[in-house]
């Protein structure tokens, strides 16, 4: 505890080590917090859930009803998947993200661990870094977490056989693996423009719950706005305008020119929030 | 606790009030290091702190922390040392002035300054349902340039707050002392040029006050600068051989503190009866004592030169019954309540 001990240069800078050390940290903070994992574990039920319904009813009148995804489930597990995610896509997806990425700055100003961080010291651009990687890291695991379980579920339920798409054309099961994770991939992207108004909104409040609200705010007001035809002019600039597009997979030939729009959408809207975030936390005084 | 560490400080004299009417000094360029404050570990200058809601917080201090001093940064609540603390570590910026940490400018420096620097602001804070041990390896984990042995220096800053034992309670069931020890190994998780403890005695009982205060002497004793903030100032006064004072935003006494109550002047209390305590204050008047106040059948005043011998026969020479008479060294307080005019608990 001598000062000449301590005056040694312990402190050349190792940016890039600081950020995985954080990042692992950060992992482990968040994916290691019950609250979480009940999130996940609730998104989990939902194939499951949707699965044995379409099980028990597959026989009867009942069962033939629903839109598009969910009749085909009976006939193709794989549509399970599908089905799930379109299930999750309107609140419970951007529910689950909200809570999280909400969570990200002002969960740390809320419980006074964010002044620690500073005085560590974290650099705050490496903080908001990390804390935005993971809370898209969480987004994509609540995506997977859908997927998987569907799949598996789908799989025990009713078998996976070759995919009949969208067109009527029938594409071998091995294909159609593919086709679905396509989707899933597509429904994680076009989560990220809204996690990062989440994590934007994180760093404007010290109440955790405020940003999060007003994420899933954010969510349903955009999807309100995207079904008033009145506004179409700005429709293609929607954070939700494109997230059905994940149905392009489910084509004869995916057109990758078809699936830009939505992908640059959520790029812009990452940009746009992201920037924001980062000109107002690392300029803003830390009084929590 | 008056050793030698204190002879290298140039801040030995009482500078009462000596913030108050300096003029703004034109911000040098932020890098630049701080020369002349080589030998301080904390100095700012005409550091000034105006929130948005136009309140001035912290109103042009010159803070000056010798290196190897226990500084006691005192004030009531409100008076803005917590404030001016979260300048300091880059948590806030100034307004106007500067801050130098270990001579380097803050904020500019802080990733290279603040690893020497174990702070503890406004109380404890973790996460609840982390165990204190998780806590630890969560701040750890987050210090790139932490040094090697991570769960050895956990596990020594732990013993050392007496917290081994609850090392693997949940957070939020520990009790404030539990908190506030946890929050103290946080700031001892590596080794420290300089440690910044915000109300570090805030919910401890009297043993843990007296743990700290041992803490501090012993991180004093090997070579580490501490800066303890307190609104108590009886609790810390005897650990500090520096001493700072604020008062609504200002640093209205800073020195050593043997220099500021010794050479104060010393006090007399004196009791009497209802009838005669106007009497006694003539007398002690008359006999050139200064500042006589008095309360009900109880008089104080400074006794200057005059000894307390030469009182007691005049009061009784005078027919006033003496029902009892002291001479009190005059504490921090006393100081504080002479230049501020106010009781030291009382807020804005």
């Amino acid at each position: 505890m001598s000062p000449a001990e301590t005056a040694t240069p312990t402190t050349a800078p190792r940016t890039g080590g600081g950020v995985r050390h954080l990042l692992g940290s950060e992992l482990r903070l968040v994916f290691g917090r019950r609250r979480n994992v009940v999130l996940l574990l609730g998104l989990a039920a939902v194939p499951i859930l949707l699965g044995v319904v379409i099980f028990i009813t597959q026989d009867t009148v009942v069962g033939s009803q629903g839109p598009g995804f969910i009749g085909r489930v009976a006939g193709n597990g794989l549509f399970l998947v599908v089905a799930a995610l379109f299930t999750c896509l309107p609140f419970l997806l951007p529910l689950t993200i909200g809570i999280v990425s909400g969570d990200a700055i002002a969960g740390e100003a809320a419980t006074g661990t964010l002044r620690s961080l500073i005085t560590v010291p974290v650099p705050r651009t490496r903080l908001l870094l990390v804390k935005a990687i993971v809370a898209l890291c969480f987004a994509a695991a609540a995506v997977l977490t859908i997927a998987i379980v569907g799949l598996i579920t789908g799989w025990v339920l009713f078998g996976i056989s070759d995919l009949v798409l969208l067109s009527g054309d029938t594409i071998t099961a091995g294909a159609g693996l593919f086709r679905v994770l396509g989707v899933a991939a597509y429904v994680a992207m076009s989560m990220s423009g809204l996690v990062m108004v989440g994590v934007l909104l994180s760093t404007l409040t010290e109440t955790p719950v405020a940003a999060m609200a007003g994420t899933v705010t954010v969510a349903v007001v955009s999807a309100v706005l995207d079904s008033l035809p009145q506004l179409s002019a700005i429709h293609p600039g929607l954070l939700t305008h494109y997230w059905i597009d994940f149905a392009e997979f489910l084509r004869l030939e995916v057109d990758p020119a078809a699936l830009a729009p939505g992908l640059l959408v959520q790029a812009a809207w990452v940009l746009l929030a992201g920037t924001i975030a980062w000109s107002r936390f690392t300029t803003a005084d830390i009084s929590s | 606790m008056t050793d030698t560490r204190t002879a290298a400080s140039p801040a030995a004299s009482p500078t009462p009030g000596g913030a108050a009417g300096s003029p703004r000094a034109t911000p040098a360029p932020e890098e630049i290091a701080d020369q002349a404050g080589a030998e301080l570990a904390v100095r700012t200058k005409a550091l000034t702190k105006r929130f948005r809601s136009g309140q001035v917080a912290v109103n042009g201090i010159d803070l000056q922390v010798p290196r190897g001093a226990v500084y006691g940064f005192l004030g009531p609540n409100g008076s803005g040392k917590t404030t001016t603390i979260r300048m300091l570590l880059g948590l806030i910026g100034p307004s106007s002035g500067q801050a130098w940490l270990l001579g380097r400018p803050m904020p500019a420096a802080g990733t290279d300054v603040l690893p020497r620097v174990g702070a503890l602001i406004e109380g404890p804070a973790f996460h609840p349902w982390l165990s204190g041990r998780a806590n630890l390896v969560r701040l750890d984990a987050c210090d790139a340039t932490a040094p090697p042995d991570r769960k050895g220096r956990i596990d020594e800053a732990l013993e050392r707050v007496g917290l081994g034992a609850a090392a693997h309670k949940k957070y939020r069931q520990y009790s404030l002392g539990m908190k506030q020890r946890l929050g103290l190994a946080a700031a001892l998780l590596r080794p420290r040029e300089l440690l910044v403890l915000d109300e570090p005695t805030n919910g401890l009982d009297p043993q843990g006050t007296r743990e700290v205060r041992r803490l501090v002497g012993e991180l004093a004793e090997a070579g580490t600068t501490v800066l303890v903030s307190s609104h108590l100032l009886a609790e810390i006064e005897n650990v500090c051989t520096h001493v700072g004072i604020m008062s609504t935003g200002r640093l209205v006494l800073q020195g050593e503190r043997t220099s500021l109550t010794s050479q104060s002047d010393r006090q007399l209390w004196v009791r009497t009866d209802a009838e005669h305590a106007a009497g006694a204050a003539q007398v002690l008047t008359t006999l050139g004592l200064t500042e006589v106040v008095t309360d009900g059948t109880e008089l104080q005043a400074l006794l200057g030169e005059i000894s307390p011998a030469d009182v007691t026969r005049a009061l009784v020479t005078a027919g006033i019954p003496v029902l009892g008479l002291a001479e009190r060294a005059p504490t921090l307080e006393d100081v504080f309540v002479r230049l501020t005019g106010e009781g030291f608990d009382v807020a804005r």
